[in-house]
């Protein structure tokens, strides 16, 4: 039986990136707030701390920084015809446990999606004709739009200290910059980082090719920095040990790096850690929250009511949190009627790998979002007429590091074992480098989130089940944007290059990326979307639901700029609308 | 009143108001355990996991064996941990064989895989070669393992293609990963490959572009020289 706390003005689940910005944003309005977490609370000194820091057993092998799958799992399957099973232990993905959650550990790329994105099927539709877009898909419009989000990515880079370089200022292009993105109010607010070999070499030759190289957006900083909130950040050190780590720098822009260190001094705030919300709790009319019910570390259940619910976890905490609560309906594919679960989307990873007899590139210099990249084939940059499929890639060389366990690459065909593998082995360790794809993944009807009948946590509720397969369309473009990155690996002259383009069924075993996205989306429509523009349920408008779970669909850039704009969005939308006129701030 | 509150706020779960629940010197260490002795393998089972690594990993010009590198050690510190049981893990049934894309399902925890694994591997040398797995000859455990590796081997009682993927995976990890762990003697692995392993800084060297920068590698315990007297 749960305990009855006193009334909050808010309640925020999760201290990720969405969490804390939201929180912060709130109690500067002077609403009391108080958020919950499922893990620990995490800080530099102890979690990550340098004397112990660079150590791949523990952090990529055992994942000491993700959530514990015995805490919390999946079920994964490509089909409905097909029975769900555990990942029981994370493979392609690496959500996150903590306090700054998946923020600490991830790579730091930070792009902005493009003005196009958030209309995407609109966008299209004008551009295509509806006969042209492919049967399968099922995009949406966010129901918002580029002037809208703007001023919030702005407002996420000075918080994050984003290091870049501009390549579009109010419409001007800008020389160096990515001259693809949308008009930005102003210029990064660190200078871009410095580059190592591999992304020099691969930039010489795309810019030859007529492309448009650009250093990529990265949340590990190129210098000290302070954020309007006076937290300082220190510069990155091109360590190598990033992705799947924290930093024990103060580099790498996360939630306890920029926001926490001046939210926890505030009184109006309070945090619960090692606490995991079971539900959100509705009124007798299920159209306004009462409040959550969590459980602590002790096995003790408490109800935290409050007059204002956030709910900003993962993607799949997120859509597994309202499929508990009974928030919306459920998505039901063979019908394709409800919305919760609707529209979950990844992201499709390709790469071309390159052998080279003369360079060295010392690969263990880098860091997740060390690196360049070019936009010329992402989403609609290059003209899609009769390719018969949607969608891009942003394509780029980031070397993360090459700490050895993880990164051994070889030529297809040498053993996994013996002499002749550790020539190999030694041979190529420090002279290939290979050219990623991330490219997007578009919404089908049978891809979705649902709650699976049969595996259950440790407190016995319901396992967040994974349909998901590659829709046809996104293959197709794998294929294509990876040839086009092999002609510029091509050009780059190796040895050898090996074409890795996504083929057949997504695979849960080989991380891919943890870009989960969709299952509880924006949009303009309450039958085909879960929450309006300020990331409110359409159903209970005390109620805000806000990360990558938003998505209707995921672009080829990674998602964290986004999450970070869509929590300033959804604050200020409490903080200028919601507060003044409670209630919902966009007609159902 | 932070400490008021952080000491009454045990009750409704772990309460962090006013300060971040920082103390000096608080880190937390990575989970190793002081060489010398065998925690897990039982000395037949430490034989033998030793026959396997000296010829996954092979002494030649380039490095050591796997065996003289401690990847044996390795495995078995790591067994004796918090991996060998796979606490960490969702380990819940039912247990269901499913697709190649829904991954490792088996029910058996990496203790599990080499005390079975291992005891049904010996079971089948000694039935078809009439000795241990660890008394045959280097070529023959090769054959043995390419057969276990290609799943044209079937142990009695053991998948012995998981018993194969199982200790490739985990000799490797002993192999490269630092030191501190039980494997990668010396360095080794690392001096062969030029990884310069815990160092955190090449702000220096970023742009040295194509050089061979020949950097001694670091262990999170070191180097060796640091502890001999100049």
């Amino acid at each position: 039986m749960a305990v009855k706390l006193p009334r909050k003005d808010v309640v925020v689940i999760g201290l990720g990136w969405a969490g804390s910005i939201i929180a912060n944003e709130l109690t500067d309005e002077g609403l009391d707030v108080v958020a919950i977490e499922r893990g620990p609370w995490r800080d530099t000194a102890r979690d990550f701390n340098i004397a112990t820091a660079a150590d791949e057993l523990r952090y990529n092998q055992r994942q000491e920084l993700m959530v514990r799958p015995a805490q919390n799992a999946i079920t994964v399957r490509n089909n409905a015809s097909q029975t769900a099973l555990p990942m029981r232990n994370w493979g392609s993905f690496h959500p996150g446990n903590g306090t700054g959650g998946a923020g600490n550990h991830w790579a730091g790329i930070t792009f902005r999606f493009g003005p196009d994105d958030f209309r995407l099927k609109s966008y299209l539709t004008e551009k295509y004709g509806a006969a042209a877009m492919p049967e399968e898909l099922t995009l949406q419009d966010w129901g918002t739009d580029w002037a809208e989000m703007e001023p919030h990515y702005a407002s996420f880079d000075r918080i994050a200290g984003i290091s870049g370089k501009a390549g579009n200022l109010n419409g001007v292009i800008q020389e160096g910059g990515n001259p693809f993105e949308g008009p930005r109010s102003e210029e990064y607010p660190t200078k871009p980082m410095r580059q190592p070999y591999g992304p020099t070499l691969f930039a010489e030759a795309a810019r030859k090719l007529g492309y448009k190289p650009f250093p990529v957006p990265s949340a590990l900083l190129s210098e000290a920095y302070t954020n309007p909130l006076g937290v300082t950040m220190g510069p990155c050190t091109f360590c190598g040990f990033c992705t799947n780590y924290g930093c024990a720098n103060y580099s790498k822009a996360s939630a306890i790096t920029t926001v926490l260190p001046a939210l926890v001094r505030k009184s109006n705030f309070t945090a619960v850690t090692n606490s995991e919300v079971l539900r959100v709790t509705l009124d007798r009319s299920g159209t306004r929250a009462t409040g959550v019910v969590y459980v602590d570390s002790s096995g003790q259940e408490w109800e935290q009511p409050a007059d204002l619910v956030v709910v900003s976890a993962f993607t799949f905490e997120n859509v597994r949190l309202m499929l508990l609560s009974g928030v919306g309906k459920p998505y039901d594919p063979a019908t394709n009627s409800g919305s919760t679960g609707r529209n979950y989307c990844y992201q499709t990873a390709n790469s071309v790998q390159m052998f080279f007899d003369d360079k060295n590139f010392n690969s263990f210099i880098g860091g997740g979002a060390v690196g360049m990249g070019i936009d010329e084939f992402n989403n609609d940059n290059f003209d899609h007429s009769g390719l018969g499929f949607f969608g891009g890639g942003s394509i780029r060389v980031t070397p993360i590091g090459a700490a050895p366990i993880g990164s051994r690459p070889t030529p297809p065909g040498t053993p996994r074992w013996g002499s002749k593998w550790k020539s190999e082995t030694q041979k190529a360790y420090l002279s290939t480098m290979s050219i990623g794809c991330e490219a997007s993944s578009y919404a089908i009807r049978g891809n979705y989130l649902s709650l699976d009948p049969t595996y259950k946590d440790r407190l016995g509720r319901p396992l967040l089940r994974v349909t998901f397969d590659f829709p046809e369309n996104d293959l197709k473009m794998a294929q294509y944007c990876t040839s086009r990155v092999a002609e510029i690996a091509r050009a780059m002259g190796p040895r050898q290059i090996v074409e890795r383009p996504m083929k057949g069924h997504w695979n849960s075993v080989p991380y891919q990326s943890s870009h989960v996205v969709g299952g509880f989306v924006m949009g303009t429509d309450p039958t085909t979307s879960s929450v309006n523009k300020y990331l409110q349920a359409w159903d209970v408008p005390n109620l805000f639901v806000v990360g990558a779970s938003a998505f209707p669909q995921n672009p080829g850039y990674n998602p964290t700029g986004t999450v970070g704009a869509l929590a300033f969005k959804a604050a200020d939308a409490i903080r200028t609308l919601y507060l003044k006129a409670p209630g919902a701030l966009v007609p159902a | 009143m932070a400490a008021l509150l952080a000491a009454s706020g045990k009750a409704f779960g772990d309460v962090i108001r006013g300060t971040q629940p920082f103390s000096p010197f608080d880190y937390a260490p990575p989970e190793t355990l002081p060489g010398g002795r065998w925690y897990f393998f039982s000395p037949d089972e430490a034989r033998a996991v030793e026959a396997i690594v000296e010829r996954l990993i092979p002494a030649d010009d380039l490095s050591v064996s796997g065996k003289e590198a401690g990847c044996a050690e390795f495995i078995d510190r790591q067994l004796a941990g918090s991996y060998g049981s796979y606490e960490r893990l969702y380990m819940q049934g039912p247990f269901q064989k499913g697709t190649p894309e829904q991954g490792d399902q088996s029910e058996f925890v990496p203790r599990a895989r080499y005390r079975r694994g291992l005891a049904a591997l010996d079971a089948w040398c000694r039935a078809s070669h009439s000795k241990a797995f660890a008394e045959l000859p280097g070529e023959t455990r090769d054959e043995i393992l390419s057969g276990l590796e290609a799943g044209k081997i079937e142990l009695p009682g053991f998948d012995g293609r998981l018993l194969f993927e199982t200790v490739l995976g985990n000799t490797m990890e002993g192999f490269f990963a630092d030191p501190i762990y039980g494997g990668n003697k010396d360095m080794v692995s690392w001096k062969m490959l030029g990884f310069p392993g815990a160092r955190y800084d090449y702000r220096d060297y970023v742009e040295r572009h194509n050089e061979k920068l020949d950097l001694p590698p670091l262990s999170i315990a070191g180097r060796p020289e640091w502890k001999t007297r100049g």
